[in-house]
């Protein structure tokens, strides 16, 4: 990025930050919407099959996108190198997705259409993602199916043998594609199982338990990634031609998440600290339906599959602070509020909504629980109307998985359940192409910012993956190693050297500090912070709050932080440590984009901008941006570039579900 | 409640372990057993003692990362219940738990409770998936699957490869593991090509491998969290026995 106006802006959040030139090209082509990934296809540039081995693939992550990814470039026959931090590529956090893939092959004859999709999607977004991303994605969802199923994937099927698919998320149509409740399971494996076979072949190579630390840029140009090995704590680098970021994303900044305890923003940060913009960092989403916190000690939350909002309706006591047995309060002292409030969606509204509409009956002191922090889903209504073994049979896991958690019998007792971070919308700005702003490095999956705006709908992530790693990145990857291979980096190179020795320094100073806090008890007051203040509803006060108190909390956290043990070896709190810093750094950035962007919009709530009866209000006029931070160095502002957003062929329009 | 752990601390692969005691006086019922060890490690910490190693990702039954041997059991004493979804109800105040790795010649340990499993991952490069390229897919309802076998197939997908079934079985075999992938592809259209050569390749492998072999002692189910049916191994059999008699090859 070229020359800033360094004068600072006149909004809020004013001299936090710095506004830069406005990103000018996608790459996308100007073709009509239905023809550009067409065009795109056409016009990439193509590898002769016999130079592909002499080209090199790096691969960070082994979730849907990067497994996905490695596995068809190791059959197009490059040769791929793929990371991940598991002791196996199977365990990547793909694998906890419960409900399903969305599909436009109108299987149902209920209307669906690619088209259909591009529009649920970009309306589900609430109007901040971009059309030709999304549009791509509604196309490829098609082949993602039939991959799926030519590799063995068990989707869930009807006794002619065909494939079954539900309703999900608040759409009109039936296209989500499942396997039980263990959708991204049966997917996961599928990409595993594809890459393992590369493996067999000799074109990828799997290092697993290796933690990508920083990225290896030289003359402009992603060349490769220093990583350390977790068993023997041993720094390498790594050259390649080619650099694919497919980390996941960041909801482990608030501590408590759905997310899997290691699932970190390293990879991704440490590409943003080496000149990759950072887009929507405050678009977070939240899921309604996760089971509450129940002490100090919780570590992690557990999601519910949303599918149990089709037949159990959420309700509050009326009374305020009413701690009776939920059995015991009678029919008329309960306030079914989402049927109430929304009577057109009821207890199906989407995702933001419910999860907003709990908060605020907690706030007001009608939460349930110890805590307080909880809501009821019932479902007596559904066992007396459908008969308890009909609920069994489409809820019976569901229901043994949360008395094993909470050891409540939810076909007695009415289930308590409060939002829990899910999902990260934001990530590294990609392009078209999914090319980041440092060439030669590309972002696939939950790690980029690309296709679902300000929400993500159900049953869209799985979609999202896949669609990157088998379909898009094998295209726009092809096309960039055109031009190679490149000259050679040698290990003993400036910049390789220099990545390694900061990487170095970085372990030694969280060693050094030897202080009197354990990494968790940082990383939860981070958290608790980032929760409070950056979670379902922000406000300038809270933000600036905020932002007054991370900085500090850094400082503590690198003067203060007590790691035992050494860097040459097993160490499970080093790793931790490393992550809860860059979540430090990070979090700060979520809170400046938090604050600048003075509407709301999806999982984005300020209170500042509501309509009359507390919905979110968008600002279309002033904030239809992508918001792509740079790094501008440590402790100096960030600088904005906004990537106009233009809609054709979905008018932006007031979401309601009224 | 107040519980006396023993667990297997070894610094290294290479180092001599032993079972080290520790007394937790604050455990609530409601606390996983993950984050019961969770809160064993911060005091350990503060008191700048090197914390138990464990694996652990996703904590809620899905990522296999998990396990170890509690009280002799693997994965401890609920049924179809992974370490992590284990919770403290299920012990009472008083009691002594003890705590160590999957114990098997293919799984060496690498430091306390964590194992190197690796040699999962090379049972299915052998040939555990359908050798099918992206984008050459044909559309989805060209290949219509029975739902009886697809309901099957699916019960035996379900396995996460967390090793329990190696860590309880008397010989350290992989079998349950093994047949429950090659029951999977093996029942579906999709994976009829290749279903002989498969159950070959896989096996061999396996023998290979550190693993023991199969006596058909049923351990493995009785621990397996996503209770993969012990049938499978009847399937592996029977496909392996195929195999032999039609003198199918890999090559």
């Amino acid at each position: 990025m070229s020359e800033l106006q360094q004068e600072p802006t006149a909004v809020q959040g004013e001299g936090r930050y710095v506004l830069g030139d406005p990103i000018a090209d996608t790459r996308a082509p100007d073709s009509p919407i239905a023809d550009r990934w067409s065009d795109r296809k056409f016009s990439a540039r193509l590898v002769n099959p016999a130079n592909r081995r002499k080209m090199s693939v790096i691969v960070v992550g082994t979730g849907l996108a990067g497994a996905a990814a490695a596995a068809t470039l190791g059959e197009a026959g490059y040769h791929v190198k793929s990371f991940c931090y598991q002791d196996s590529p199977r365990r990547a956090h793909s694998i906890a997705a419960q409900g399903g893939i969305n599909a436009a092959k109108n299987y149902r004859y209920d209307g669906d259409s690619i088209h259909r999709l591009f529009y649920d999607t970009v309306k589900g977004g609430d109007f901040r993602s971009r059309e030709s991303n999304v549009h791509r994605l509604a196309e490829v969802s098609l082949n993602i199916i039939d991959q799926c199923v030519a590799q063995g994937v068990p989707f869930a099927r009807e006794y002619s043998g065909l494939l079954d698919t539900r309703s999900f998320g608040g759409t009109q149509v039936s296209r989500t594609f499942y396997a039980r409740g263990q959708t991204g399971q049966q997917l996961l494996l599928g990409a595993y199982q594809a890459l393992e076979r590369q493996v067999h072949a000799g074109t990828v190579e799997v290092h697993p338990r290796t933690e990508m630390l920083d990225l290896i840029v030289v003359d402009g140009k992603a060349r490769g990634i220093v990583t350390r090995n977790l068993f023997t704590g041993q720094l390498d680098t790594h050259l390649a031609d080619v650099v694919i970021l497919c980390s996941g994303g960041y909801g482990n900044v608030y501590y408590l998440s759905t997310n899997a305890k290691g699932s970190n923003v390293t990879a991704a940060w440490r590409a943003h600290k080496r000149g990759a913009l950072f887009a929507n960092p405050c678009y977070t989403q939240i899921h309604p339906t996760c089971i509450p916190v129940s002490g100090e000690y919780q570590s992690k939350l557990t999601l519910m599959s949303e599918s149990l909002r089709n037949d159990g309706r959420v309700w509050v006591p009326k009374e305020r602070g009413d701690d009776r047995d939920p059995n015991d309060i009678p029919e008329d002292e309960r306030d079914y509020y989402l049927e109430r409030q929304y009577p057109a969606f009821g207890n199906l509204v989407p995702r933001d909504i419910a999860s907003r509409a709990a908060k605020n009956m907690c706030d007001a002191e009608h939460g349930v629980g110890p805590s307080g922090l909880g809501v009821y889903l019932d479902f007596k209504d559904a066992i007396a109307r459908l008969g308890r073994p009909a609920v069994e049979a489409k809820y019976g896991n569901l229901f043994e998985m949360y008395e094993r958690i909470t050891g409540d019998d939810p076909y007695e007792t009415p289930m308590r359940i409060y939002p829990a971070i899910h999902y990260t919308m934001g990530g590294l700005w990609v392009d078209y192409d999914l090319r980041s702003t440092i060439p030669g490095l590309f972002v696939g999956g939950e790690a980029n910012f690309s296709d679902h705006g300000a929400n993500r709908l159900g049953a869209s992530a799985l979609m999202q993956g896949l669609s990157d790693g088998y379909f898009v990145l094998p295209t726009t990857v092809a096309d960039y190693l055109a031009d190679a291979p490149f000259d050679e980096v040698p290990e003993d190179h400036p910049a390789v050297q220099e990545a390694v020795e900061s990487t170095r320094a970085r372990i030694d100073k969280l060693l050094s500090a030897n202080g009197h806090r354990t990494v968790d008890s940082f990383h939860r007051e981070l958290g608790q912070l980032v929760w409070d203040q950056c979670g379902m509803a922000r406000s300038k006060e809270g933000l600036e709050k905020a932002l007054d108190r991370i900085p500090s909390l850094r400082e503590e956290f690198w003067r203060d932080v007590k790691i035992v043990g050494t860097g040459d070896g097993f160490n499970q709190s080093l790793e931790k440590a490393g992550r809860v810093a860059d979540f430090m750094e990070l979090a700060e950035l979520m809170c400046i984009d938090a604050l600048h962007r003075e509407e709301s919009c999806g999982g984005h709530f300020r209170v500042e901008s509501q309509t009359e009866d507390g919905e979110a209000q968008r600002d279309d006029e002033n904030f239809a941006y992508v918001a792509a931070w740079e790094y501008a160095g440590d402790n100096q502002r960030p600088v904005l570039h906004k990537e106009d957003l233009e809609f054709s062929y979905v008018h932006p329009t007031q979401r309601s579900y009224k | 409640m107040k519980l006396t752990l023993r667990i297997w601390r070894q610094a290294s692969p290479e180092a001599k372990g032993k079972m080290q005691k520790y007394v937790l006086d604050d455990v609530e019922p409601d606390m996983s057993f993950l984050e019961m060890l969770d809160v064993l490690n911060e005091k350990l910490v503060i008191d700048g003692k090197d914390p138990v190693s464990f694996d652990h990702d996703c904590r809620e039954g899905i990522c296999g990362s998990c396990g170890m041997v509690i009280n002799g059991n693997a994965h401890g004493p609920q049924q179809y219940t992974t370490t992590c979804q284990l919770h403290m109800r299920h012990f009472d105040d008083g009691d002594t738990i003890d705590i160590e790795p999957w114990r098997a010649k293919a799984f060496p340990v690498v430091k306390d409770l964590v194992v190197d499993r690796s040699a999962l991952d090379e049972i299915i490069k052998s040939g555990g998936y359908i050798s099918v390229n992206t984008g050459s897919a044909p559309e989805a309802h060209a290949i219509p699957v029975d739902k009886v076998s697809a309901d099957d197939a699916f019960d035996a997908a379900t396995c996460i490869g967390c090793g329990a079934c190696v860590a309880a079985c008397p010989n350290g075999s992989s079998m349950l593991f093994t047949a429950a992938k090659v029951t999977h592809l093996g029942l579906l259209p999709q994976g009829q090509p290749e279903r002989q050569t498969r159950a070959i390749n896989m096996l061999a492998r396996q023998d290979e491998l550190d693993f023991g072999g199969c006596t058909n002692v049923g351990a493995c189910h009785e621990v397996c969290p996503k209770g993969i049916p012990l049938a499978s191994i009847a399937q592996l059999n029977h496909d392996v026995l195929g195999a032999t008699l039609t003198g199918a090859r890999s090559d």
